[in-house]
């Protein structure tokens, strides 16, 4: 690890002024102090910032409002989360330990940098962790590899799973930069796709930073399912995860919701899929479609063919669990 | 001294020959520069730490990249939390930091600062061991015991928060500390036997 001075910020607009180009701020270090084990990351001055954000879980008419630095823990707890926003305990749940999801923050899960072996092993070639150096895993053992929207440049996935529940909720990122300006990314918009700069995970600007994550209200309370496939039970990042849920009157779908992890550089929408099933039947024959459609587009590397048949059994499982839980 | 004086030839000629030469560096040289700067590592840079453990409060200068389990270890000689994968990975470093189970070996001693922390050399009453730590003698919750101090931290916790309704349960709240024995029956018995007393 390498040098670095430590300060800590009592709030948002003193995080922003004082940070200098090689600064990193810090909340949890689930996934930060790691990076600098390794000489990934390598800040010069470290700003904690855990005193500085909000942990508030705030509910109001339109929406729920989750402090920047509310522990993954806070969301598995939480009384309005668990009864309004099942889906997001659900998938928080089904990531880390216990232990990670006590220090883990909101914000530092969005900011979170993918697992890919490549990246964390700084004697390959990655244009993720050095620019135009290569991307070892495109000909290389690319089994937990994206599927779907990567680049020649990469093909690294998004580890979480509580973005892929905010993904599928269309939550909002609320930022605050240098100028003390604040303003909104949708949580689409939020992460990106590799393209030609795999360096850059997010669109966050870099005088930014995140102060709280809003979930819109919803009908999804009483139908929804996070569904996780990984190579042990728990405590493994996943191979394909299901976010579904699903808005229902009688058995007719009003609205559905469906997006994944372990897919793609960014937690992925399957909206076509969401197209079919809105109007349609909650029936196993619409939910097996609905799969079908999700996985057409898929475009498996050479040691990952078998997600797309883990995925589509996994949309559909998720879905009619959706009617069970 | 006249000021005409030093604007000399002299000086001008000193001042032409040098930029003449540092133009003359070759590309290569100065991209080795660069390289060499990256190299080159800032200083490092100490704290005071204050913190209080196992309820006594310790006050010990330590460099900004010291972790909790390296505090422990290295600086208080309380060995007790291990350091297993140093990465997150196994949970050999479990400790409580304010009450809740935190891994020492991703939280930066800095950011302990004036917190609570709890090891396993604070869980007995004197010479009483904890009920967990009974329960781990009397299940053989253990084999080789280097994963055993966490194990226990997280079995103390698993219970107070309230995770041990079934067998299935225990697992997933203990799944962040692995042990290579494979003594989970023993710990999962450990685990139901402080449950249900």
């Amino acid at each position: 690890m390498r040098p670095f001075s430590f300060t800590k910020i009592d709030n948002a607009a003193n995080a922003l002024a004082a940070k200098k180009e090689k600064s990193q701020f810090i909340a949890g270090g689930t996934n930060l102090v790691d990076l600098m084990k390794k000489n990934i990351a390598q800040p010069e001055q470290v700003l904690d910032v855990t005193t500085a954000l909000s942990s508030e879980i705030e509910d109001f008419t339109k929406g729920i409002r989750i402090g920047a630095m509310a522990r993954n823990s806070a969301l598995t707890t939480n009384a309005i989360v668990l009864e309004k926003y099942p889906l997001v305990s659900k998938a928080v749940l089904a990531g880390a330990s216990p232990q990670i999801r006590n220090m883990a923050s909101t914000a530092g899960n969005l900011l979170q940098r993918t697992r890919c072996p490549y990246f964390y092993d700084v004697t390959t070639a990655c244009n993720k962790r050095k620019p135009n150096s290569g991307c070892s895993a495109l000909e290389g053992e690319n089994r937990m590899s994206a599927v779907i929207g990567y680049s020649e440049q990469c093909v690294a996935v998004h580890p979480s799973d509580l973005c892929v529940a905010l993904a599928a909720l269309d939550a909002k990122v609320n930022i605050e930069n240098s100028k003390n300006k604040k303003s909104v990314i949708s949580f689409g918009d939020f992460h990106r796709l590799p393209g030609n700069e795999p360096n850059r995970d997010n669109n966050l600007p870099e005088n930014a930073l995140i102060t709280s994550v809003e979930i819109p209200s919803n009908g999804f309370q009483k139908h929804s399912a996070y569904l996780k496939i990984r190579d042990r039970d728990s405590y493994a990042f996943a191979l394909v995860s299901v976010a579904a849920a699903l808005e229902l009157q009688g058995t007719r779908i009003v609205a559905a919701r469906l997006a994944s992890g372990g897919v793609a550089h960014k937690p992925w929408r399957w909206y076509d899929a969401e197209a079919f099933l809105k109007g349609k039947e909650a029936t196993a024959a619409n939910f097996s479609e609905a799969a079908n459609i999700a996985v057409q587009d898929l475009k498996p590397l050479a040691h990952n063919g078998f997600k797309k048949e883990m995925l589509q059994g996994a949309i559909a499982t998720a879905l009619q669990q959706c009617l069970t839980v | 001294m006249s000021k005409e004086s030093t604007y000399s030839r002299r000086a001008f000629l000193k001042a032409s020959g040098a930029f003449v030469m540092l133009a003359s560096i070759p590309y290569s040289l100065k991209a080795m520069y660069v390289d060499v700067d990256k190299l080159t590592v800032v200083p490092k840079q100490a704290l005071s730490i204050t913190v209080s453990i196992n309820k006594k409060s310790y006050s010990v200068p330590a460099d900004t990249r010291t972790t909790l389990l390296d505090l422990l270890r290295e600086e208080l000689h309380l060995t007790g939390a291990k350091k297993g994968c140093d990465h997150g990975q196994c949970g050999a470093c479990t400790v409580h930091v304010d009450g809740e189970r935190v891994l020492s070996c991703l939280t930066l001693s800095a950011m302990i600062q004036g917190k609570e922390v709890t090891t396993i050399e604070g869980l007995a009453d004197g010479e009483k061991l904890h009920p967990m730590q009974q329960a781990f003698i009397e299940c053989d919750g253990f084999q080789c015991g280097y994963c055993t101090p966490g194990q226990i931290m997280s079995a103390v916790a698993c219970v107070k928060e309230g995770h041990t309704g079934s067998v299935a349960e225990i697992k997933e709240f203990m799944s962040g500390n692995l042990c290579r024995c494979g003594a989970y029956n023993g710990i999962v018995q450990s685990i139901q036997k402080v449950a249900n007393a």
